[in-house]
Formats: C-alpha cells, sequence, structure tokens
C-alpha cells in the first residue's frame, strides 16, 4: 500500500492546528477542531477496513530516514493490537471536542490546540514501530496534557497538573535508560521488530524490565505509583479526564505488550508473578477506594485503578485467554470509563458539583440522560450483554488457569465494582430528586447525545458480538505469546 | 625558506584570532567618534568583526598540523568551538543594543571588551600548549572580570565583579600551577610531549596526581562544577543579563573545549587518576544544581543553578569519553547555547517591569497577554528540562547514550533522576506564566535585535530537536580523530 494512510491519520490533527491560529471566533474554532478530528475518525474506519485481520505483521508500513547516524527512522506500522487503539484514539477525538464544546469559556482556540496536539501525539505512539520515535512522541505528550490540566482543570488543578508531569516524567526518564540499554545490546538499532528478534541475557532483561515496570506502571497506573491519577482526574476538564481514562491509561499497558512480552519474555516470565499478584492488589484496593469516594470523579477515577488491575492481570497470565481478555478489557475500558467521564462532565457542567450527596432521583429529571448513565455503570461493573463483561470474563478464565488466588481477587474486584457501581447509581439516579440551584436541569441534547450513542453502541456491540474485534486481535495475540513462551 | 613558510602558516591558522584583535582595536578608536548614533554603530561594526572572523575561520582550511612551533592548531575541534564561540558573540551583541540604552551604559569599552573576550576564548580552544591555553584563559578572564561589573552604579554588579576576581585569580593560580608541575614532570608545555611523556610515566607518582587534579580542578572553576561553583550564582545575578548569558555560554564552551583537549588527551593516559574525581564532581554538580535551584526566587539566580546542573550532565560526556563522549558534549553545548540565549533574551525583554523584573513572579500570567513569547518560552524552558521534541531533549538523550555505552548504568540513572528533579523549577515558570492571572500589565522592551535573537534561538531550540541529524554530524565530523583515545577502553 504506497498511500501514507498512517501518516495521514497522525498528522490531520496537527494540521488542523495551523488554521485553528488564524482564527479568532469561538464558532468557527470548534468546527475547525471538530471536522479535522471527525475526518481522522473516518480515516481510522477506512484503516480499520482495510486492515487484514489474518495476519500478524505489521501493515501500512512506511519508513523515512531520521537519523540514520543513530539508526533512528520514522517507522510506522500497525498490528492488530495498535490499530484497535488508534481507532480508539480517533472515536475518542471527536467526543473530546463535542464534550469541550461549550464547557470551555476561557482560551478556547489554545484548548483545541492542545486536543489536536495531543490526539496526533497519542495515534503516534500507538502507530511507532521506532523507540526512539515512541519515546519522543511518549514525553511529547506530557507537555499538552500538563497545559490541559492546569489552565483547564478545577480548583486544585495546578497541584494535580505538576503530580501528574513529575510522576510520568521521572518513570519514563528510566524507561529511556531502559531504551539506550536495549540499543545498545541490541544491534545499535532502535527498529522496534529488529529489537524484539534479539536474544537478550537475563541479567539484561531483569534490569530493563524493572526500568520499564516503572515508566508503565505508572501510566498504566498500578498500585503503589497509582495516586497521581486520582487528582489528575478529578481536576482535569471533561476532556482531558476522558483523554487521560480513554488513551493515555492504555499506554502503559500497551507498553508492556510492545516492549516488555515480546522483548524481554525471560524477565516477564520471571516477574510474572509479582505483576500478577500488584494487579490483584490494584483490583481490591481500587475497588475498596472506590466504594468511599463521595466525589464522582474520584470514583470513576478509582475503579479506573481497579479495572486497569484487570488488564494487567489479563496480560501476565500468558494464555490466550487471559491476554486476549486483557487487551479487549483495555479497548473496553476506553469506552467505559471514556463514556462515564463524558456523562459525570456533561452533569458537571449544569450543576457545578461533583459531590454524589447533591445528587438523587435524577431519573425523574432528566430521564434519558440517566438512562445512558445506567448503561455505562453496568458495563463498567461487567454486566453480561454489555462490552466488560466478556473482558472480564476472558481474564477470569485466564487467570484461574495461572493462579486460583488472583482469580478469586478478580472476582472479588468484580463483586465490589458492582457494589460501588449500583450504589452511585442508586444514589444519584434513584431516590427524590434533588433541587438545584440556577436554571432546570436539562436532558442531553442532540451535540452531547452523539457521541454517548456512539459510545453505548459500542459497549453493546462488544457485549453481544465481539468477533470483530477478537479476530482482529487473535493472530497478533497468538503471535505475542510465541514470542514470550518461546515455542 | 622553511622557516618563512613556518610563520606564514601560522599567520594564517591564527588570522582570525589576529581579525579580532585588529577589529576590536579600530572599534575602540572609532567608537570616539561615533556621537550619537553610538549604540547602532558600535552594534553593527562588532557584528562585521564576528562575522568576518567566522567567514575566515570556515574559509581557512583546516589542518591536523600544528603552528606556532606546535602550540596553536586549527583543527575541526577547533573549528567547531569557534563557530560555537561566534554564535554566542553575536546573539550577546545583539542583546545588549536595548539593555545597554536602559541600563545607561552605553560605551565603546563594552563592545571592545566582548570581542577581546571572544578572541580570549578561541585562543583557548586552538591552544595546543598549556601556556597558550593560560593565555586565552586569562584574556577572557580579565575582559569578564571588567564586564561583569560594567554597571558600575549598582552595587550588586560591583560585588559580583570583586568575587569573579579574586575567585577567579585563586583558580588561575591553581591551574598555573598545576602547570608548573606539568612542566617540572615533563619538561614540556606542549600537549603533545606531554601526552607522550604521560603514557609511559608512573601512575602512582604523587607529583603526577596532584599536577593533574590541580590542572582539572582550575579548568572546573571556569565551568562552574561543584565545588568551585559558589561564584556562579553571584556573578550571573550582578551581571549585566547580555554578559551573565555570554558568560554561561561562551566562556563555559570554552573551558569545556580545553577539558576535553587535556583530558581525553594529553591526561587519557591517566584516566584512572581523574575519572574518580570528575564522576564525584559531576554528579555533585547535577545535584545541587537542581536541587538549589528548586528554591531560588531570582530568575538569573535559578539560571545560573540551572547552567550548574546543565555543566554537571555535560560532564558526564567526559566521564564516558572516546569519540562518543566528545561528541555528545560538543553538541550539548551548542544546544545549549539556543536555549540558553533564548531564555536570557527572554529575562532581557521583560527588564522593563521595573526592579522587580528578574523575579520569577514577574512571570505570572504572561500567557494571558503575550501568547507567542510565552509559548517561546516554554519551548525553551521545556527544552531546558529536556522534553522532547525539543533539542533539550537530544542533548540529554546522547550524553545518555554515550554514557550507557561505556556501561555506567548508575550514574545514568541519577542523571536522569535529578533531571526529573530539575523539570520542577522549569515547570514551575510556565505554570506561572500559564496558570495564573495577571498581577499587572506587561511592558515588554521588544527590539527588532532581540526579536531576532529570540526567533534564532527558537528555531535553533525546536530545529535542532526535529532534526539533529546534521549537527550531530557536524560534531562528529569535528572529533579530534587523529589522536589515540585511550580512556574509552578503561571504562569500568
Amino acid at each position: 500500500m504506497d498511500f501514507p494512510i498512517l501518516s495521514l491519520i497522525i498528522l490531520l490533527p496537527a494540521v488542523g492546528v495551523i488554521p485553528l491560529l488564524f482564527l479568532t471566533n469561538a464558532r468557527s474554532i470548534r468546527w475547525i477542531a471538530l471536522v479535522f478530528t471527525a475526518a481522522d475518525f473516518f480515516l481510522t474506519i477506512l484503516l480499520l477496513v482495510l486492515f487484514q485481520q489474518t495476519s500478524h505483521q505489521m501493515q501500512f508500513a512506511e519508513t523515512l530516514e531520521w537519523v540514520p547516524a543513530l539508526g533512528i527512522a520514522y517507522n510506522v506500522g500497525v498490528d492488530g493490537i495498535s490499530v484497535l487503539f488508534v481507532f480508539l484514539t480517533a472515536l475518542l477525538g471527536w467526543i473530546c471536542v463535542l464534550a469541550s464544546w461549550n464547557a470551555i469559556t476561557m482560551k478556547l482556540k489554545e484548548f483545541m490546540i492542545c486536543i489536536l496536539i495531543m490526539q496526533s501525539l497519542m495515534i503516534g505512539v500507538f502507530c511507532a514501530l521506532d523507540l526512539f520515535l515512541f519515546y519522543v512522541l511518549w514525553e511529547a505528550m506530557l507537555i499538552p496534557m500538563y497545559l490541559l490540566i492546569g489552565i483547564w482543570g478545577g480548583p486544585n488543578r495546578v497541584y494535580a497538573a505538576f503530580k501528574f508531569f513529575l510522576y510520568t516524567l521521572a518513570g519514563s526518564l528510566l524507561f529511556l535508560i531502559g531504551i539506550i540499554v536495549l540499543y545498545i545490546e541490541g544491534n545499535q538499532s532502535f527498529d522496534i521488530l529488529m529489537l524484539m528478534s534479539q536474544d537478550y541475557g537475563f541479567e539484561v532483561q531483569f534490569w530493563v524490565f524493572l526500568a520499564f515496570l516503572v515508566a508503565f506502571a505508572v501510566k498504566v497506573p498500578m498500585v503503589p505509583v497509582h495516586t497521581w491519577l486520582p487528582d489528575a482526574h478529578v481536576e482535569a476538564p471533561t476532556a482531558g479526564s476522558i483523554i487521560l481514562a480513554g488513551v493515555l491509561l492504555k499506554m502503559g499497558a500497551y507498553g508492556f505488550l510492545r516492549f516488555s512480552l515480546p522483548m524481554l519474555p525471560d524477565a516477564s516470565q520471571y516477574f510474572a508473578p509479582m505483576v500478577i499478584g500488584l494487579s490483584a492488589i490494584a483490583i481490591i484496593y481500587g475497588g475498596f477506594l472506590a466504594l468511599a469516594q463521595t466525589d464522582l470523579k474520584k470514583l470513576i477515577a478509582y475503579s479506573s485503578v481497579s479495572h486497569m488491575g484487570f488488564v494487567t492481570l489479563g496480560i501476565f497470565t500468558f494464555n490466550n485467554n487471559g491476554l486476549m481478555g486483557g487487551v479487549l478489557q483495555m479497548f473496553n475500558h476506553g469506552i467505559t470509563t471514556g463514556a462515564l467521564f463524558l456523562v459525570v462532565g456533561l452533569l458537571y457542567e449544569r450543576t457545578h458539583t461533583r459531590q454524589i450527596s447533591d445528587y438523587g432521583g435524577l431519573m425523574k429529571i432528566i430521564p434519558v440522560y440517566t438512562i445512558f448513565f445506567g448503561l455505562f455503570a453496568l458495563a463498567s461493573m461487567a454486566v453480561p450483554g454489555t462490552n466488560g463483561f466478556i473482558g472480564e470474563l476472558l481474564i477470569l478464565s485466564g487467570a484461574f488457569e495461572v493462579n486460583a488466588a488472583a482469580g478469586v481477587a478478580a472476582i472479588v474486584g468484580a463483586m465490589l465494582a458492582a457494589v460501588y457501581m449500583l450504589s452511585l447509581f442508586k444514589r444519584v439516579a434513584l431516590g427524590t430528586a434533588a433541587t438545584f440551584e440556577g436554571p432546570t436541569l436539562l436532558d442531553v441534547n442532540p451535540r452531547e447525545m452523539s457521541g454517548i450513542i456512539v459510545l453505548a453502541i459500542f459497549a453493546i456491540w462488544i457485549g453481544f458480538y465481539p468477533k470483530l474485534f477478537l479476530s482482529i486481535l487473535k493472530p497478533t495475540l497468538d503471535h505475542l505469546l510465541t514470542q514470550v513462551l518461546g515455542t | 625558506m622553511m622557516e618563512e613558510q613556518a610563520i606564514i602558516r601560522s599567520l594564517i591558522a591564527s588570522s582570525p584570532e589576529i581579525l579580532a584583535i585588529v577589529g576590536a582595536c579600530f572599534i575602540l578608536i572609532g567608537s570616539l567618534f561615533m556621537g550619537r548614533r553610538l549604540g547602532v554603530l558600535l552594534t553593527i561594526s562588532s557584528l562585521v568583526v564576528v562575522l568576518l572572523c567566522a567567514i575566515v575561520t570556515l574559509g581557512v582550511l583546516e589542518s591536523q598540523q600544528a603552528v606556532y612551533g606546535g602550540s596553536f592548531i586549527m583543527d575541526p575541534f577547533a573549528i567547531f568551538f569557534k563557530c560555537l564561540i561566534f554564535l554566542a558573540t553575536a546573539l550577546t551583541i545583539l542583546m545588549s543594543g536595548r539593555y545597554l540604552e536602559q541600563e545607561n551604559i552605553v560605551e565603546g569599552e563594552y563592545h571592545v571588551l566582548i570581542l577581546f573576550a571572544m578572541t580570549g576564548m578561541m585562543i583557548m580552544v586552538s591552544g595546543t600548549d598549556l601556556l597558550v591555553i593560560y593565555m586565552g584563559l586569562e584574556l577572557q578572564s580579565i575582559c569578564f572580570y571588567v564586564l561583569v561589573g560594567f554597571r558600575r552604579q549598582v552595587v550588586g554588579s560591583n560585588e559580583a565583579a570583586l568575587k569573579y576576581v579574586i575567585l577567579g585569580a585563586v583558580s588561575s593560580g591553581i591551574f598555573l600551577y598545576g602547570l608548573s608541575l606539568v612542566y617540572g614532570l615533563t619538561g614540556s608545555t606542549q600537549l603533545s610531549e606531554i601526552t607522550s611523556v604521560f603514557i609511559q610515566s608512573s601512575k602512582q607518582d604523587p607529583m603526577l596526581i596532584l599536577a593533574v587534579i590541580f590542572l582539572v580542578v582550575g579548568l572546573l572553576f571556569k565551568v562552574g562544577a561543584v565545588p568551585l561553583h559558589m561564584w556562579v550564582p553571584d556573578v550571573y545575578e550582578g551581571a549585566p543579563t547580555p554578559i551573565t548569558a555570554f558568560l554561561s555560554v561562551g566562556s563555559k564552551a570554552a573551558a569545556f573545549a580545553i577539558l576535553l583537549r587535556i583530558l581525553m588527551d594529553s591526561l587519557a593516559s591517566l584516566s584512572e587518576i581523574w575519572i574518580d574525581i570528575v564522576i564525584v564532581i559531576a554528579v555533585a554538580t547535577m545535584a545541587l544544581g537542581s536541587f538549589v535551584a528548586l528554591a531560588q526566587s531570582n530568575i538569573k539566580r535559578m539560571l545560573a543553578y540551572s547552567s550548574i546542573a546543565h555543566a554537571g550532565f555535560a560532564l558526564l560526556g567526559i566521564i564516558a569519553g572516546g569519540e562518543q563522549g566528545v561528541t555528545s558534549v560538543m553538541l550539548y553545548l551548542l544546544i545549549y547555547t539556543f536555549m540558553n540565549f533564548g531564555l536570557f533574551s527572554i529575562v532581557i525583554m521583560m527588564q522593563k517591569q521595573g526592579p522587580r523584573a528578574d523575579e520569577i513572579y514577574a512571570y505570572t500570567g504572561l500567557a494571558a497577554s503575550h501568547p507567542v513569547w510565552a509559548f517561546l518560552t516554554l519551548i525553551f524552558l521545556f527544552s531546558m528540562a529536556g522534553i522532547p521534541p525539543t533539542a533539550g531533549f537530544f542533548a540529554k538523550f546522547y550524553v545518555l547514550l554515550a554514557l550507557l555505552e561505556e556501561g555506567y548504568v548508575w550514574i545514568a540513572v541519577i542523571a536522569v533522576l535529578l533531571s526529573a528533579v530539575a523539570a520542577y523549577f522549569y515547570l514551575r515558570i510556565i505554570m506561572l506564566m500559564y496558570m495564573k492571572k495577571p498581577i499587572d500589565d506587561f511592558k515588554l522592551s521588544l527590539t527588532p535585535a532581540l526579536i531576532l535573537v529570540l526567533l534564532l534561538t527558537g528555531i535553533g531550540t525546536v530545529g535542532i530537536g526535529l532534526a539533529p541529524d546534521w549537527f550531530l554530524a557536524q560534531a562528529q565530523a569535528a572529533f579530534f580523530s587523529d589522536t589515540v583515545i585511550v580512556s574509552s577502553a578503561t571504562g569500568p
């Protein structure tokens, strides 16, 4: 395929920044941002259609020399895993723009620029097949994200932005050292496929794995380095929360899939019990923390910690079901939690409070909204018929094959999820209707509905018929398993 | 005949230096007749001198052979550093115009001294004889002593100059003492002869150890490495801002050039003596610079500590040694030139804010009213913090690459953790600019010259980050490849 579709998908949002620079009218700024993100989304649909489902090879690959002296190249391509996340990122992109339509009143232009650049960088991260390129994009994301939280966030935004930045930076700098060590040990190349085919000694793998683990664990986030997440989520504007939960958290897990497992198989197996243990702790601990929250966004943030625990648990079982479930759950979490932050953001926009106790009986006031809120809450607690069920079921079956205790922990976590989500729904939607100051609460309008509907379709589609997604993943994951297990 | 040819070759090789001195003398005399338009004429004429020197430098045939009886060389390594020095000098002159007017110190001597300081640095980077190097070092230092105290009416400036003179004299003395010890041991001050004697000498000789330590210490003072850093914050704060920028880039680059030439070449065979010292000093320098900068509220002081931290990071390249180590230091200094001058011109831009212009809080809310300049500041700051896609990242990346290649994993880990600490105080300024409401109106002093500096440095900072290939190739080509590098073989 000669047409550089991947580069187009990566660069299109960034190109959208150029017209934005010259616009001053808020209305046209919104529309331009929407047009570029939507066009990007349609391109990714095209990408999914053209994607060969039977192959584990990198597809749509492009190569361009960048720093040949050091073996660095602009090298992109997608396989079954990354194509899904490119799609997810582009999907959430235009939803973010719509979610910020009226919510952002200050410095709208700068905000949209940050969103667009963020999207380019995120898609680039999922496509990068060169470690140096990957790292540059991965680090560069910190800049717009720092600004998104710090400028447009809530009252405590500066603290949250600093915490987010420094946590991630400290983690990724160790990642950088790991990258350079791999480069030196692996034939002086940053080509990811080349690095995968190298055999590293166990000692090298051991230390590099630890360095990678720190970076990815911060991003996922795994207990005990999860403490930046609640702050960042709570303070970030709605779009920022959606990006954080929907895409950024996936990058940690994606890092495990793309680097740790195939490049450092021995160390991955060696550390698997530890990671599984940490995941089990995250599932239960995150669940209990979520149970105790009085703030809507904080509750969802802690539920993310718990759900991402499922993901890492699934990945490190190293069997078909677990791995498949883990990756699918990554996608699911992006859909569901992204949707939850979206609906919570819509509510906050209307009422300006996130305290759960301020709400009640929303079902009577804004029924359509509440139905979708309920749907996403159900998806988040993995009720059969929603996307979460498929993912968690696969993870559980994978976990019990490897470690019964972890499986039990996951079941406890799933039950906790039911408790906190149902109780959240009860407190917010049922009971006597709460009264709010200001104008009457309006139900969702078509602009808000469009994003919600699309996310709801995905939640139910995957819940009933996940075959498309599973078949895209299957060859890649099978290949990944052979890389890890060495058979 | 041979004599004459040698003299002619010597003159040609040193023609940039001769040109710079002659030009400076002309400006000195000319400044008496320039009258009311003194400032502009001085700027233009000194820029012309720098430009001519650059053209001659690039035009003169490079050669690996030392002239002046083996004490001066015009090799690619020297040319690379000279270009860096020209860049720094030109930027300094461009920045100075409005600043001098505001401080009311428009005088011909200022530009002449800058040109003489430049000449001193040029001699330093070309010197292959310890005495020549010392002469360049002193020429440069003495000019800076005067320049630092150029704001005669300001107490802080006088204090800075006095501190710099006294401490600088001590460090020169130490260097000279080391030089005399080396002469006593080897019977020569020429680097090539010193090299061949040192390769055969016993590493246990206490005299030798002492001589090496004295030489290294004298040079580390100019770089501002711990524990010889105490002068840096005071001098940086008190000096006129363009001179601070010049000092932090030019003077430091020249000192690094000598450190590289001496440590990587003449003293390479003695690396087991100095390598541990440099490791300890580099780590201490980074740590002190990063942590103390956190507590600063004056931007010039903060930049002083940040420059200490950066010097520590560049020292890591020397620890790595070998071609990659040397190249990484050179690239680091080049990139540092762009981002540091960028930040200092931002400091000058804010000069009109009154007496508290140098306070970090003066930047509060800058983004609201001046988005372009705030964004440029953001780029410089992120580059300083080493966040991609800026050049600062590539500089750090390449030093780390060289370091890890030699197996110094733990030093690399410490270095990156310290740079995460350092990121905090750069971020703090960005936070103030973007996330706080402005306290009062901004009166920026922007001249075309200053805008030019900002644009050049901005382009450099982003450009090298996005396309580092060409600059990397230049640095690699400038590596003094004729000499045997021993130190790369002596890593742990």
